[in-house]
């Protein structure tokens, strides 16, 4: 038996951008890994826990735990789904030390796309080509909370035929933080208007982030702009070929 | 959100100048400090940062014990502390000594803290003159304002606004070259200054072992207001107090580095107890007054009182994105940007402004440039589920209580969420794979309308990814 690693998508890629997923699974197969997609998972609960309501938030993060509990490993492709199991699910289980044992097991289990295969694959190269002038936009909690900086890079780096061009500032947000786009709409798309400043101001033809969440609202707002500017996952560029 | 926060927040937003004001000035003093803190520069600073955290965390945990020792140190220089529990005692304090010595004209440094308790307005209700002496608060107390940044209060103030109010206000000729209308504030400060019965300032930090108050200023007004007047009255937050002299080694390095990018402020003061014998300058009476006005209410709760630890930078103004929007003046009280967003709530009830909290993309800007790494990201997520918690006692917001109560249910019977996934996405206008500018009349409410202000909306794709694997 090989490599062995369990796809959590999100509800978002699996609602909205199944697309995401398909590639993400894509290139882990041709880097050798075997893959399986539990198919009870939904959700990490995020929306509610950033929502302040912290029992419903646990609810859904006791329904994760369970849906991986027998995964080894386990590859997110979003910085923000990754944070909240590794750096929020403890502070959700704080009085329950049974379920904390199982979160700090989870922790150490679970790993953003982008990092698994630097870190853990180790491959930086994975074969991909696509002739396009790309800028890469620092989702908020792979950078702030993952740390997460040069490992796309790195990626976007070995993709034939690419070039990045980075937007200053690559790493202030876009507006999107979840029920904060809604609650504060016009102040959400003024930030998604400084933000897309940036983007247009590199001449890239293409934004790539790791968060799909980040990219529906860039792409929403571009698109709103009328302006001809694509979103791509960094899984979807490491899939083309 | 309440009426006023929402309409603040559109007419920030709205004002194109407003906009650039503020985002120019953000950016600058961003700028600044990234360049003063950059590993080349200082490659301790993250080092500081912890002692800097590590220190401020010993004294809160301490507070009693460094208060009381503070207070002895002081009052062992001929000074006094007084304890003030809310905006009404000091004013009281400050009106009953200034009847019983007949004072007048008081001039006033820069001090968030009395900004907190109104203190001009306090004083002048009482028939007294108090004049603010730093050139930005003045400007404001011109302009009849409150600060709008917790270091730069005129931020967002043009030279050409400033050159209004100055004509308005000290009817002189309109001048607009910044070190013209410098000279014209420093013309009238200065007559202020040498009149002036009290000064009174505020203090950047209360060192215990040495009963000294230590004020950091670029201006050199603090050191008028200090020591040109008969009487001085520091006025600070009890959570202002460090153990030693020395632990400013620390602080002093991240102080100035972050709030203005300078290495160091023009003017360090340590000012203990009044004039001495045989000394030529300073006050004959040295009051400390010490606020409480609901810090103590943050020491029981261990989730959330490192907001205590502030040292009122503002560095955490500058990194946010939301502020760097909407301004200081959105704010439903003096302290803005993050730090206001996290201490407003704790010091005035959650009810003050119930969306305060939720008032952040929580993209983490703010605590990662904190000098004394306060997690704000975190307070403020404790402060969202206060609120909740306080919504639920109230039987307020029960449709969206409801709405995520429903939300746990679907994500735990996944044969549920894929349904509802389906369902949703039936729904969905045909976008031909485009991207939706809008939905029929009656979809258009709640979070949909909402995303749909501002953008476009994804496609529904014909499969979910669920589908698609099941069938690849």
């Amino acid at each position: 038996m090989g490599k062995q690693v369990s796809l959590f998508v999100t509800c978002m890629v699996d609602q909205l951008f199944p697309k995401v997923g398909m590639a993400m699974a894509d290139v882990l197969e041709r880097l050798g890994y075997g893959i399986d997609f539990p198919e009870n998972q939904t959700c990490c609960g995020q929306p509610a826990y950033n929502s302040g309501y912290r029992a419903e938030a646990r609810t859904v993060a006791r329904h994760f735990l369970k849906t991986f509990e027998a995964s080894q490993t386990i590859v997110v492709p979003s910085g923000s789904c990754t944070a909240m199991v590794t750096h929020h699910f403890k502070e959700l289980f704080q009085k329950e030390p049974e379920t904390l044992a199982l979160v700090h097991a989870m922790e150490k289990k679970v790993y953003e796309f982008a990092t698994f295969l630097t870190d853990v694959a180790g491959v930086e190269d994975v074969g991909a080509r696509m002739e396009d002038v790309v800028t890469f936009h620092d989702g908020c909690h792979a950078l702030r909370e993952l740390g997460i900086q040069s490992a796309p890079r790195r990626l976007l780096a070995h993709v034939k035929g690419l070039e990045l061009r980075e937007m200053v500032p690559a790493e202030e947000c876009c507006g999107f933080g979840g029920t904060f786009a809604v609650k504060f709409a016009e102040l959400s798309g003024a930030m998604a208007r400084t933000k897309i400043e940036a983007i247009v101001g590199t001449g890239a033809h293409t934004v790539v982030s790791l968060d799909p969440s980040c990219l529906m609202q860039i792409q929403g707002a571009l698109s709103r702009a009328g302006l001809n500017v694509r979103t791509m996952h960094l899984a979807e560029v490491l899939a083309s070929r | 959100m309440s009426v006023e926060f929402d309409r603040k927040i559109h007419d920030t937003l709205a004002d194109a100048n407003l906009q650039l004001a503020i985002y120019t000035a953000t950016g600058r003093l961003k700028e600044k400090r990234i360049e003063v803190t950059a590993d080349n520069v200082l490659p301790d600073y993250q080092e500081l940062r912890t002692q800097a955290n590590a220190l401020k965390k010993h004294a809160i945990d301490n507070l009693d014990h460094y208060l009381e020792e503070f207070e002895r140190n002081v009052e062992g220089y001929g000074g006094k502390v007084v304890y003030c529990k809310d905006a009404t005692e000091v004013s009281d304090f400050v009106l009953d000594l200034a009847k019983r010595r007949g004072s007048k004209l008081i001039v006033k440094s820069k001090s968030m803290t009395t900004e907190e308790v109104d203190l001009n307005e306090r004083l002048e209700h009482h028939g007294l003159e108090s004049v603010e002496t730093d050139l930005g608060e003045y400007i404001l107390q011109l302009a009849h304002e409150k600060p709008y940044h917790i270091v730069a209060p005129a931020l967002h103030k043009t030279r050409y606004d400033v050159a209004d109010i100055f004509t308005k206000e000290l009817h002189v000729a309109r001048e607009t070259v910044p070190e013209k209308l410098t000279l014209i504030a420093r013309g009238v400060l200065r007559e202020k200054f040498l009149k002036a019965d009290i000064g009174i300032s505020g203090a950047n930090f209360l060192i215990a072992d040495s009963g000294a108050v230590a004020i950091i200023e670029n201006e050199g007004n603090a050191r008028l207001t200090t020591s040109a007047p008969k009487i001085h009255i520091a006025v600070a937050g009890i959570e202002k107090v460090i153990p030693r002299a020395r632990d400013l080694a620390v602080f002093l390095k991240l102080l100035a580095r972050s709030a203005t990018g300078q290495l160091l402020s023009v003017y360090t003061s340590f000012l203990a107890g009044p004039r001495r014998p045989g000394e030529v300058d300073g006050p004959e009476e040295f009051y400390v007054v010490l606020l409480d006005n609901g810090r103590t209410k943050l020491l029981p709760d261990r989730s959330k009182r490192e907001s205590l630890y502030c040292i009122r930078c503002g560095a955490c103004l500058n990194a946010c994105p939301v502020y760097r929007k909407i301004g200081g003046h959105s704010f439903p009280w003096v302290y803005s940007g993050p730090i206001g967003a996290i201490i407003t709530p704790q010091f005035m009830g959650v009810s003050h402004e119930p969306a305060l909290p939720f008032a952040s993309s929580l993209c983490g800007a703010c605590g990662e440039v904190c000098p004394v790494k306060i997690d704000i990201p975190k307070v403020l997520l404790e402060l969202r589920s206060d609120v909740k918690k306080s919504e639920a006692r109230e039987g307020q917001n029960r449709v969206e209580k409801l709405g995520f109560r429903i939300f746990a249910w679907v994500m735990t019977h996944p044969r549920v969420y894929e349904l509802a996934g389906r369902m949703a996405a039936s729904m969905a206008p045909a976008g031909d794979g485009k991207w939706i500018k809008s939905v029929p009349a009656p979809m258009s409410v709640g979070p949909l309308k909402a995303w749909l202000s501002e953008r476009d909306l994804p496609p529904s794709p014909s499969r979910s990814f669920r589908e698609m694997w099941r069938h690849r």
